[in-house]
Parts: C-alpha cells; sequence; structure tokens
C-alpha cells in the first residue's frame, strides 16, 4: 500500500486524513499535540468540562466535528495516529521524529501557522505572551495571562481574543489596534461581500469591546507595569498592566516544506514568504501542502485546502476522487475573503520603523535593532548573512517570531523591499531535539 | 506570592503537590507544568542574555521561551509537559551549561 505520511492534526489534516481513509488508505498521521484538533480547535486535558460551545462559541458545531471525525478514524484503526511527536527533519523521502524514522511515499504537510510578531521595545519581559498563547491558556487550561491585560496588535484574533476573555471574566485594560479604522474599512467592504455572516460576527464581538478598544494606534513601550502607546491622534497614552498579549495576524510554519523542498515567493498581501503550491496544494513531487502553513485561511479554509490536498495525492496515484470542483470553488471564496481581511488588519510597518536601536529584536538571544544593524553592516542586505554574522534566527525558536521583522528592518535599511533581503532558509532540526536523536545506529 | 496567571474556569480539578526551586507548590490535575507554577510565581527562569525573567510566549511549542529543568538533570518543555505528582522542578540547570 503506498505510504502517505500527514504531518499536523488540525482541520487541514484531518480533513486530508479523511479522503485517505475513504479512499482505503491508511495514512501515518503525527502531531505535535497529545490530542488532536490543531490550535484553534485545540483540546482541554481530560477532565476539563467546560462544553465546546463555552470553549469554541460560533464555531462549537465544526470543533465537535473534527474531534469525533477522528476519534472514530483512530478508533477503527484506520490511521496510524501518532501523537506527542513532532517531525524535526524531512530528507530523502523519510521523516525523523526524535530518535524515530517514518518513510513515506506522500507527503501531506498541514503544519499550520503561529502568531504573527512584530517586536515591541520591552517585548522580552515576563507577562508577554502572543494572542495564541492568550487564547491557549484560556481554552485549554481556563487561565487568564494576568489580572489586568493590554491586548495590542492586529487581526481578527485580536478581537475574538479580547471577548473569550471578557466572557470568561478577566481583566482587559485595553484593546490596541495598530490598523486604522479607515483601512479596516476599506478591507472590510472586500470581507462583507464575501462572507457577510462572518463579517457580522466580527463586527458583534468588537462592539461589546466597547471603549476598551482603540484603532490606529502606535506601540511605543511595554514597561515593567504598562504599556506606552500613541493614540490615533498622536497623544500620549500609559495603560497600567500586569501582562500583555501581541499579535498581527499570523505567520504560516513552513520550515518542514522548506526541508522538503517547497519553493517560496513573497507575498504582498500576507507580507511574508510563502510556499509555492498549484490550487490543490502541489507544491512538488510526492509533496502536498494544506492550510495555514500554505496560505493563512483560518480554520474554514484548512478544512477546504486538506480535502483537496488528500484529493491531488490520490488523483497523482490514479484514484479517483469526487468534490473537486466545488471544493475549488470554496477556497477561492475564502481566499478572497482572507485577502481582504489581510488588507483591513495589516503589518504595521511604521510602528516597525519607529523602533529604538536598544529594543531587542530576537527574544531568544536579547539581540538589539542596534546590534542587528552592525552585522547587516558588515555582510550585506541579505538575510541569511545578517543570520550568520549577528545570530538573528539562530536562537532556540529558529527565527519563528523575529524573522520578518528583521528581515523588513534589513530591507528598509538598505532601501531595498522586504522580499528582496531574502528569505531565512530553514535548517533542520526545526525543533530542538535531545543530541541521541540525531545520532544514527 | 502571586502568579502571573490567573484562574477562571476548570477549578474543580483534584490537586497536585509538586516543588519548584526547592519550593512545596500545588497545581490541579490537568494543569501543565507552565499553569501549575506560574497560578503561583511571577515568572519560570531567568532569561540567557538579558537581566528580565522568563514566564514563556507562545504556549504552543513554537518559542522554546518556556524550557526549565527537573532535579535529575533532564530539560522539559513547560508548556506542554503535564504536570504529575511529586515533580521536582528547577528554573536552572542544577550543575550549570557543561563547560
Amino acid at each position: 500500500m503506498t505510504r502517505v505520511l500527514v504531518v499536523g492534526a488540525g482541520p487541514a489534516g484531518i480533513r486530508a486524513a479523511e479522503r485517505l481513509v475513504r479512499a482505503g488508505l491508511r495514512p501515518v498521521v503525527v502531531d505535535e499535540a497529545a490530542r488532536a484538533g490543531g490550535q484553534i480547535y485545540r483540546r482541554p486535558p481530560e477532565g476539563f468540562t467546560r462544553p465546546p460551545e463555552k470553549l469554541y462559541g460560533s464555531e462549537a458545531g465544526k470543533a465537535r466535528a473534527l474531534h469525533a471525525l477522528f476519534d472514530g478514524m483512530v478508533a477503527a484503526g484506520q490511521v496510524d495516529y501518532r501523537p506527542h511527536s513532532a517531525v524535526h527533519a524531512i530528507r530523502d523521502g523519510v521523516a525523523h521524529v526524535g530518535a524515530a524514522r517514518i518513510p513515506h511515499d506522500r507527503l501531506i504537510l498541514a503544519t499550520g501557522a503561529t502568531d504573527r510578531l512584530v517586536p515591541v521595545d520591552g517585548w522580552q519581559r515576563a507577562g508577554v505572551y502572543s494572542l495564541g498563547a492568550a487564547q491557549i491558556a484560556l481554552k485549554a487550561q481556563g487561565v487568564a495571562i494576568g489580572r489586568q491585560i493590554v491586548l495590542a496588535g492586529s487581526g481578527p484574533l485580536l478581537t475574538l481574543v479580547a471577548a473569550q476573555l471578557l466572557a470568561a471574566g478577566a481583566g482587559v485594560a485595553a484593546v490596541l489596534d495598530t490598523s486604522s479604522l479607515a483601512t479596516q474599512m476599506r478591507g472590510g467592504i472586500g470581507m462583507a461581500l464575501t462572507r457577510p455572516a462572518v463579517t457580522a460576527r466580527g463586527l458583534a464581538m468588537r462592539a461589546r469591546l466597547g471603549r476598551l478598544y482603540h484603532a490606529g494606534v502606535r506601540l511605543e513601550r511595554i514597561a515593567a507595569d504598562a504599556v506606552h502607546w500613541c493614540d490615533g491622534w498622536g497623544r500620549a497614552q500609559v495603560t497600567e498592566c500586569d501582562a500583555v498579549a501581541l499579535g498581527w495576524h499570523l505567520r504560516a510554519e513552513t520550515q518542514l516544506a522548506d526541508l522538503a523542498g517547497a519553493r517560496f515567493a513573497w507575498s504582498d498581501t500576507w507580507a511574508q514568504w510563502l510556499p509555492v503550491a498549484d490550487e490543490m496544494g502541489r507544491a512538488g513531487p510526492g509533496l502536498y501542502l494544506a492550510g495555514d502553513g500554505l496560505r493563512i485561511l483560518g480554520a474554514d479554509g484548512a478544512e477546504v485546502a486538506g480535502a483537496l490536498a488528500a484529493n491531488a495525492c490520490l488523483t497523482d496515484l490514479g484514484i479517483a476522487t469526487p468534490g473537486t470542483r466545488a471544493l475549488l470553488r470554496r477556497a477561492r471564496r475564502l481566499h478572497c475573503f482572507a485577502a481582504a481581511m489581510a488588507h483591513a488588519f495589516p503589518w504595521p510597518s511604521g510602528q516597525l520603523d519607529a523602533l529604538p536601536d536598544a529594543a531587542v529584536l530576537c527574544r531568544c538571544e536579547g539581540i538589539t535593532l542596534g546590534q542587528m544593524r552592525d552585522a547587516a553592516g558588515l555582510g550585506g542586505a541579505e538575510a541569511n548573512r545578517v543570520k550568520s554574522l549577528g545570530r538573528i534566527g539562530m536562537g532556540r525558536c529558529q527565527g519563528r517570531y523575529c524573522q520578518l521583522a528583521a528581515a523588513a528592518l534589513i530591507a528598509r535599511h538598505a532601501g531595498l523591499a522586504p522580499q528582496e533581503a531574502g528569505r531565512l532558509r530553514g535548517q533542520p532540526p526545526v525543533r530542538p531535539v535531545p543530541v541521541g536523536a540525531l545520532l544514527e545506529d | 506570592m502571586t502568579g502571573q496567571l490567573v484562574r477562571l474556569a476548570e477549578t474543580g480539578r483534584a490537586p497536585v503537590a509538586f516543588r519548584f526551586d526547592g519550593r512545596d507548590m500545588t497545581g490541579l490535575m490537568g494543569d501543565t507544568v507552565l499553569t501549575a507554577i506560574l497560578t503561583g510565581a511571577g515568572s519560570l527562569r531567568p532569561a540567557e542574555f538579558g537581566p528580565e525573567r522568563r514566564a514563556g510566549f507562545c504556549l504552543m511549542g513554537a518559542c522554546q521561551d518556556c524550557w526549565i529543568w527537573a532535579e535529575d538533570g533532564s530539560r522539559l518543555r513547560a508548556c506542554s509537559t503535564p504536570l504529575a505528582a511529586g515533580m521536582r522542578l528547577l528554573s536552572e540547570a542544577p550543575q550549570g551549561w557543561p563547560a
């Protein structure tokens, strides 16, 4: 039987596995988490009692369906499920998972996304988290990240997490959006045209934030007990807090796609490098990509992309697959919506350009903007050279949280477009692993 | 000492005793190590490359900010390690980093 490996058990990975199983295959599904669902439909540990309606709100039905589908396939032995397992390298058709090796004929990567971060002076402090982290803490552990929380950044998660925290009884001090209302209106028209119900739900949620919400802000710095920011009229503001959550939309998790041989292209819409694939997710011989790791379409888009990637894989194996045309239509509509959303909540160039030299750019190793600029001065405006000389992107997160900002800053100082500063190449291991796991027998 | 994290829900779970930097602490069944420590302490560890302390960042296993240590010298990622009764945890490597 053809050996198909699916990496990731979020909405994309689960829908991909479903199609493969229906076609009579038994895929291996590797997932880092203890329980399948991915990040947005992440499940709390066994023994927690809040129902899906409480955890996922309007999306509870979708979460429930995906969890039941995957649990059913595992119980029936239809998938070879490896939870708690991270692929740290892919080479010559073999995935390396700790000391284990998983050879495969076809590979479907559904690796999802992380928050897209922009450094703010002081963001290395304890008590500063990503927006996704604030949501995970609440959903999977029932905790708030602090007593008085400032949520800052831009994108759908900002409003969603703020509303979820308020509903759970958390103390929210302010919700600071770097996108102006005018920018949001321009993108919002496209959002409302393609998915009116989802857009209306977002606006209703925003309305619940009331006077906590501020648009068009610039974050100045995060101090020990407060966030300093400028409002939309340029007035200096200080909000006291003991926790901060930051995030600007999402960043595709692409390191495994890189190791598996995918090509990349700069996307102006999402202000990041994304893998190149056809509409079905084909990214190379035997390589298929799906979900936010390919294009940031969110959970609904990930379900569609997972099904499409599996259909592509099955078609290439000569197995007839139903439903591709309808899936493609839906994918195109979701793509229009997501692109409009990306324009409504853009990358905050102005704020990044105002970052002082002493600000920490790399949280892992405390490398400042000034140090990075010195490294760029020695080696030229190319991301991989700056990495070699200045260690930006070499820390324990492997550049996940600093590389987009670093590349943008390198480019700006050299007077180049961001894509001209190049893209940090992924290197195995993409996660820290014990040295023993890397030793060959 | 007040913790960085505040419990809002799921507080009826069974208590689980553990030790962090020599201090007896109590978490709840189903807590991650990070949740258990930070509901009773302000941070997880000192930063290696700066004066500040660290308390995790992404909580999804991507940033590796929350690595701490067990007294036996093994290292664990606090955000994705379930709390177990009797764990003896440290904010810094027991023997320091190998020279």
